[in-house]
């Protein structure tokens, strides 16, 4: 019965959402630069990128008030790149 | 849930029907079914009407949790559901006034098919005008012992069935959307731990503040908006036709969350509580910066993007959620100003 799988082409994802955090799902461990796991309470993350989240690494929803903008090119428009 | 106190002839006809078997007496329900069609046209405001949105949340509630003593099979007695669609018809168009008065000058509203982004972008536009401190400011800063126990009262009603109203559109939907759903319910469920189930949350920090956590255990002690808020949701989740309207509200839920919370969370650490009881605002300021971004997104802009005629219906739960919260909001800081109690009638004192 073990088969090798044909796992999907990913595993997972990553969304960088737009003027906001980036949202992590699938297997992964998240873990400092020494290797220790990050306290963790669910399967999908959202990870701060604005700098402004007071419980880093994970976003709390501040960037909105700092009024954090991504850069255009990181998120291209599905029109652009016909 | 135990039957609440009758608040005027509907609920009061509702509950003695609800005694006894179904079927059993049909000229009582008839008698019931023409006492409402005869009340509703001269009840003032349905929203703010105790009466009706009582009734409205016990013929709900048989969906839910059931009514103590109440026969099972009542939930699906076609002349009960006839009662629950009279009573719900004039309510979705009291929500439907509110929404369009709180969704200001019109050209928020977009012409044109939306992708999943542009209908996240439009959702976090209104949420963001929603952005006064208001009640979670007071909270944070000002708030009294036992304006925290009210406020955990009023919160309740919902928070102690926290995610159900949204769960019955999960059949509903498909593909990207059903998997969104799905994904944010899950850890509204607590991810397969029932400890950390967001209403088992709740329902350790009312312990905390020595308070009742049995379901529905305060109902008869708020006001018809506090009722209005909950029956706003099943109504969304229940009516499959309003499945834009439930997939709008969680977004704008989640959206408005992850800041007050914190605000709620400083305010009972103020009084001293600890973790124990902070724990559930905790919780929705990491878990609601993940919801929002994938109920904008992928729930109501993958539900747009699918059914795009859904749009405007999902934009109406998005704005009926703000204005009926503003009107809660509005009852509670206005009584607390008068330095009154803003429940049906006062607590005792915290023991
Ligand atoms: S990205 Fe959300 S707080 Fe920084
Ligand atoms: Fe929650
Ligand atoms: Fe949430």
């Amino acid at each position: 019965m073990t088969q090798v799988q044909q796992e999907p082409a990913a595993d997972g994802s990553i969304v960088l959402c737009p003027d906001g955090p980036i949202l992590v799902r699938g297997n992964f461990e998240l873990v400092t630069p020494s290797g220790d796991p990050v306290p963790r309470q669910r399967k999908t993350v959202a990870l701060c990128r604005c700098g402004a989240s007071a419980i880093k690494p994970y976003c709390d929803g501040t960037h909105k008030m700092v009024r954090f903008r991504t850069e255009a090119d990181a998120t291209p428009s599905k029109k652009e790149t016909v | 849930m135990k039957i609440p106190e009758p608040r005027g002839p509907i609920s009061d006809g509702l509950f003695g029907l609800l005694a006894g078997e179904p079927g059993a007496d049909p000229t009582a329900q008839d008698t019931l079914h023409r006492l409402v069609t005869g009340t509703l046209p001269v009840v003032g405001d349905v929203i703010e009407d105790g009466d009706v949105q009582l009734a409205l949340f016990c013929l709900y509630e048989l969906h839910y949790g059931g009514l103590d003593g109440v026969d099972d099979r009542w939930e699906w007695n076609p002349g009960l559901i006839a009662l629950r669609q009279l009573l719900e018809e004039p309510f979705e168009q009291a929500l439907r006034s509110a929404a369009r008065l709180s969704a200001g000058p019109p050209g928020l509203a977009p012409a044109g098919d939306l992708d999943s982004d542009a209908v996240a972008e439009v959702l976090f536009g209104l949420a963001a005008r929603d952005s006064g401190p208001g009640m979670s400011g007071h909270v944070a800063k000002k708030a009294t012992l036992q304006q925290l126990r009210e406020f955990l009262i009023h919160k309740s009603i919902y928070q102690l069935k926290e995610a159900d109203p949204h769960t019955w559109a999960i059949p509903r939907l498909a593909g990207r959307a059903k998997a969104a759903l799905v994904e944010i319910q899950a850890d509204e469920y607590g991810g397969g731990r029932p400890d950390r189930m967001h209403s088992a949350l709740f329902a350790r920090t009312m312990r905390g503040l020595g308070l009742d956590d049995s379901y529905g255990g305060y109902v008869d002690a708020v006001p018809a908006i506090s009722l209005a808020s909950v029956n706003m949701m099943s109504l969304f989740g229940l009516n499959r036709r309003l499945r834009g309207a439930i997939a709008g509200h969680l977004a704008i839920y989640e959206m408005t969350s992850s800041r007050p919370n914190q605000l709620y969370g400083n305010g009972f650490r103020r009084h001293g509580f600890d973790a124990g009881v902070t724990g559930y605002f905790d919780e929705h300021v990491e878990a609601d910066a993940v919801h929002e971004q994938i109920a904008g997104r992928d729930l109501a802009g993958g539900l747009v993007e699918a059914e795009p005629a859904l749009l405007p219906d999902v934009l109406f739960g998005a704005t009926a959620v703000l204005a009926i919260d503003a009107r809660l909001t509005m009852h509670i800081m206005g009584a607390w100003e008068n330095g009154s109690s803003s429940l049906r009638s006062p607590l005792p004192a915290a023991a």
